[in-house]
């Protein structure tokens, strides 16, 4: 259990200590900030189109660590000699999904809230917005370690890590999204179903990539 | 059966070669073999296959205690102090700070402990996987070229690491291209078996 801690807080502080973790959350505004810019400062359209394109952002965010996440533990060895140790795979991943997602999510929930305010969205929109990425984050970690393991061996591997991740995350961009909607009461239930699923099987999935990175 | 490290009749495929096949050995408390060959001989696959990182083509791998295992890769976090970054290793291994101080003069690595490791020379990172190795307490060392990029003093110290730990009945599995010195040491020629 200490190494499993240690472990977790060696991942968090990469994730906080080299700055890379602050270029997704950067992106994240980015977005929220140019997209005044292209649609026009129409504050109703804004408002309606605004919540989808934090989802969109939140996502994109989420694939830009995918590089650092598994690729240097790999090279570093580090991998090897937690297998070594008798580690499980699955165990390994749980951790690093674990960390990514307290590393990557809190700070991107700091900057949902700047970036609802570009979007000119009001406090309901906020906390629903909040409310829905909050449930996605653990599956989007789950999602990004995935694909972070399945494409570790290959340089510049992040791209098909996005092409992997997308089709998995269409269904929480859709609740999530949808959440938004009126009409959309059962949206945050469907959301939370989706993000259960795939943080049940990110563990499994990305541990069973990691021992396939040692054949 | 006092084993610590049993291999049975193991067959090595990587890529579509066949490295090695009906292999067999056996490490008892104290015992140290070293395996010698060219480049491509599979002597890391062995080391590999030993730590359980590969699977044997054919054959069973048996490990009866703690294994641990210098590669190529020194798993140190380049950013870090080299003494913070070995304190991690030992969390993981659960041992405490002394041990670690203990390895550090062993290895004669302690007037580096707070150079980061991205600055340690190839050599200083050997020694200092090797510091990690010795405070990891596991009876099983496989070691894949310990002695690269070493001089001549480190590798002093790493033959009198060796010595101490075959001393506590430790076993020792060593792959090398080149003869370390190691008194009362079993060969297995990895050349021959191709």
């Amino acid at each position: 259990m200490t190494a499993l801690i240690a472990l977790f807080w060696r991942d968090l502080r990469r994730a906080w200590g080299s700055g890379a973790l602050w270029l997704p959350v950067l992106f994240f505004l980015l977005v929220a900030t140019a997209f005044p810019f292209a649609v026009g400062p129409d504050a109703p359209l804004l408002q309606r189109a605004g919540g989808g394109m934090v989802w969109v952002a939140a996502l994109l965010a989420a694939l830009l660590p995918i590089d650092r996440l598994v690729r240097p533990d790999k090279e570093a060895g580090l991998l090897d000699q937690l297998a070594v140790r008798g580690f499980a795979d699955e165990v390994i991943a749980a951790v690093k999904i674990a960390a990514h997602a307290i590393g990557f999510g809190l700070p991107l929930l700091i900057a949902l809230f700047p970036a609802s305010a570009l979007l000119a969205q009001d406090g309901g929109r906020v906390e629903q917005l909040a409310t829905g990425i909050a449930i996605a984050i653990p599956a989007l970690a789950s999602l990004a370690v995935l694909s972070a393991a399945l494409t570790a061996n290959h340089k510049g591997g992040s791209a098909i890590g996005g092409l992997l991740i997308l089709p998995l995350a269409v269904p929480m961009l859709i609740f999530g999204a949808g959440m938004l909607d009126p009409s959309g009461r059962g949206a945050v239930k469907l959301l939370a179903a989706v993000s259960l699923l795939l943080t049940m099987i990110g563990p499994f999935a990305a541990g069973a990539a990691l021992r396939g990175l040692r054949e | 059966m006092s084993e610590l490290l049993r291999l049975d009749n193991v067959a090595c495929i990587r890529g579509d070669r066949l490295l090695f096949e009906g292999l067999s050995l056996a490490l008892d408390r104290g015992d140290a073999l070293w395996l010698r060959g060219p480049n491509g001989a599979g002597k890391s696959s062995l080391i590999r296959l030993a730590a359980g990182l590969l699977r044997p083509a054919a054959g069973t791998v048996e490990r009866r205690e703690r294994v641990a295992l210098i590669d190529e890769a020194s798993a140190l976090d380049a950013e870090l102090p080299l003494r913070r970054a070995l304190d991690f290793w030992a969390r993981v291994d659960t041992v405490d700070g002394h041990t670690v101080d203990r390895a550090m003069e062993e290895m004669a690595l302690a007037p580096l402990a707070e150079v980061p490791v991205s600055m340690l020379s190839t050599g200083q990172r050997k020694r200092a996987a090797m510091v990690r190795v010795i405070a990891s307490g596991a009876p099983i060392w496989l070691l894949d070229e310990p002695a690269n990029g070493m001089d001549d003093a480190a590798r002093a110290q790493l033959v009198a690491a060796i010595a101490k730990h075959r001393a506590n009945g430790g076993a020792v599995l060593l792959a090398s291209h080149f003869a370390l010195g190691i008194p009362d040491l079993a060969e297995l020629d990895m050349g021959a078996l191709a």
